[in-house]
């Protein structure tokens, strides 16, 4: 039989049972639906943590020291102190690669300014760290590499710290506070940057020069951090090897003692959040999709009624001159269309209730192409799959016991 | 048409139904040859074997033993899809309790044996099964429902569905037996319109009345072939007809 009229036949049996046949396809609407709302969820949680994350420089790359291991007890990771000032400068002459490079140290403080007060994050750090972090001045200067070397007493700070100490709207150019009792001289304005993916507080920040951070705040020579960017996002990982290579020549490290730093890259980072939200996405996701294969199941259900209920007119079928593939067709497409039918109404309320949870929920969504294909062909799937049983079932009646069929 | 080529010819058939321990034989050896343009009438008692009968020449059912040639077609080597091929060219079966698509319009109904033909378009088969509608005289109502229509009417529906594929042979089982009499008679005489166009009848009936109509009649006893006659005094369908007009009823309903 001309598959035209297969289509016809099962629209015309599925338009007499018009509560039957929504009910059924409701389980497969229901289905995708969830399907593409909850990988919408997933996928725009890990879109949003990328950004966050690549916000922070694409091309960085951040070099820890590595974990003091002294008698068997190792403490934990940075807590060793064998990240000299020298290894940053190292770096930067020896490694072309690497573009920028900067030492990094980190204190909290406490700061004072007439009569407000407020404990932030100071970082020592060199010029090119505005560089490598992206980070911009909206009013004001950065340090110059002459403050750097002078441990001049001079600072940025972010918007966070500047609204606390100041107020709102005021301009702190010029203005002059005490971190731990040192006099700073602010020179700069950072750019409001936000909350990072972790919930911390972007803006709630001082920037200095690494020297005078190091002597004259914490007095010692060892540093928590060297941060560095490479020339281009190809030459990441390039740039990790130039560093890992210097950095253990440095350290007179013998071929089969393990790091004592670590070198992570931005790509690193992201990959390991990438993995937590791909996690989470899967297990949205396959939550999503058992309701999708109870919704088959509800079609293989009322498939299997449908051809009880018909077998009368299965047996005038074959009694005219049907063959078993025309039957197994005419069943398969009652059973394809459900699926069909509910996939495509699925993806489209999947879409809308993803775009009500990013307008009402304020979660990140992103209904990707993917997505609506992977749900779609799924639905496919289990039409076809969960048809085909009670099709094959109506396909093999013998004719006579169907027309005797009561 | 040759009055001597053999349509259907049947050699030690036999059925047998297990039901556990229990052998049913419902027929037990039957051996017949029916001419093309014949119209043959089986008669019987219930359980006689008739309807099993029916229901192998009609290749809806295959016999436990024996050889059966439709047409010098050997039947009973043929598959399921070939059967269904069969069923749908050279035979049109008619049933006792009509057995058309409920909630299906009579044109579509008979256009039905059309579909699982491919050979021709929508307008050719919609332009086929009107005609075959207007055959049995019921070229007015093509788009009624089965539940809008009489017994007759629902009966007409499916000769004009057997006859659309222009078959050799119309198996009838029973056409008759859910009808009134008058109703009977104009479905006979439908058929003998068809037979005397030269397509071979084979009908089973227990009604004496309605065996005259046929040419030969053949009776079934526990599973076999007791007679075989030529019907004397054949009655004509028409003629009886007229002898009993319409109007009986309606002039004792006024």
């Amino acid at each position: 039989m001309r598959i035209v009229n297969l289509i016809r036949i099962a629209s015309r049996s599925l338009s007499k049972n018009k509560l039957r046949t929504f009910l059924t396809m409701l389980g497969i609407i229901i289905g995708v639906a969830s399907v593409i709302a909850m990988l919408a969820i997933g996928e725009g949680s890990k879109q949003n943590i990328k950004a966050s994350i690549a916000s922070l420089g694409t091309n960085s790359i951040m070099i820890f020291p590595g974990a003091v291991n002294q008698g068997g007890v190792r403490m934990e990771a940075g807590s060793s102190a064998n990240l000299k000032r020298e290894d940053s400068e190292a770096i930067l002459a020896r490694c072309p690669l690497v573009e920028f490079v900067s030492p990094v140290v980190r204190t909290g403080a406490q700061i004072i300014t007439g009569s407000q007060n407020w404990r932030t994050i100071v970082i020592g750090a060199f010029t090119d760290y505005f560089s490598i972090r992206n980070l911009n001045v909206v009013s004001g200067t950065y340090f110059s590499a002459t403050d750097e070397r002078a441990a001049a007493k001079v600072c940025l700070v972010g918007q966070t710290v500047s609204v606390n100490l100041f107020g709102e709207g005021s301009d702190p150019i010029g203005q002059v506070m005490r971190i731990n009792r040192i006099p700073f001289k602010i020179i700069g304005l950072l750019e409001k940057k936000g909350q990072n993916t972790f919930g911390q507080d972007q803006d709630d920040i001082i920037i200095a020069p690494f020297s005078t951070v190091q002597k004259r705040m914490l007095s010692t020579t060892n540093i928590n951090q060297i941060i560095a960017s490479a020339v281009s996002e190809e030459d990441v990982d390039g740039a990790k090897d130039e560093i890992t290579m210097l950095l253990r020549e440095r350290h007179k490290l013998a071929e089969d003692v393990e790091d004592d730093f670590t070198v992570r890259t931005q790509s690193d980072i992201s990959n390991i959040f990438g993995s937590i939200s791909k996690v989470l996405t899967i297990l949205l996701g396959s939550i999503a999709s058992i309701s999708l294969l109870v919704g088959g199941i509800g079609i293989m259900n009322i498939m299997l009624v449908s051809v009880t209920e018909r077998t009368k007119e299965i047996g005038i079928r074959l009694a005219v001159g049907a063959k078993s593939k025309d039957v197994l067709m005419q069943f398969m497409i009652e059973a394809m269309f459900i699926s069909f039918v509910g996939g495509i109404i699925g993806v489209g309320l999947g879409t809308l209730v993803s775009v009500l949870v990013a307008k009402f929920g304020g979660w990140p969504v992103a209904v990707t192409i993917y997505s609506i294909a992977l749900s779609f062909l799924f639905a496919a799937i289990i039409g076809i799959f969960f048809g085909w049983y009670p099709a094959r079932k109506a396909a093999r009646l013998n004719p006579i016991d169907a027309l005797r069929y009561e | 048409m040759e009055k001597e080529k053999i349509l259907i010819e049947v050699r030690n058939l036999e059925k047998i139904y297990r039901s556990g321990e229990i052998e049913l034989h419902a027929l037990s050896g039957v051996s017949l040859s029916i001419e093309a343009g014949e119209f043959v009438a089986i008669m019987g008692a219930s359980g006689s074997g008739k309807s099993t009968f029916m229901n192998i020449i009609g290749c809806l059912d295959s016999p436990t033993y024996g050889e059966y040639y439709l047409d010098g077609i050997d039947v009973l080597k043929l598959n399921r899809d070939q059967l269904a091929e069969l069923r749908n060219k050279k035979i049109g079966f008619i049933f006792q309790s009509f057995n058309i698509l409920s909630r299906t319009t009579a044109i579509e109904n008979v256009e039905l044996p059309l579909l699982y033909n491919n050979k021709l378009n929508s307008k050719e088969r919609r332009e086929k099964a009107f005609n075959a509608l207007k055959a049995v005289g019921l070229g007015d109502r093509p788009d009624a429902l089965p539940n809008q229509l009489s017994g007759g009417q629902q009966q007409r529906v499916a000769i004009a569905r057997a006859l659309v594929n222009e078959p050799q042979v119309i198996l009838a089982d029973e056409p008759t037996g859910n009808l009134d009499s008058r109703t009977s008679y104009e479905i006979m005489e439908i058929f003998q319109n068809l037979n005397d166009k030269g397509i071979t009848i084979v009908m089973v009936t227990h009604e004496a009345d309605i065996a005259m109509f046929a040419i030969s009649n053949i009776l079934f006893k526990d599973g076999k072939i007791i007679e075989n006659n030529s019907v004397k005094n054949r009655k004509s369908a028409s003629e009886e007809l007229k002898k009993n007009p319409k109007a009986d009823i309606n002039k004792m309903l006024k």
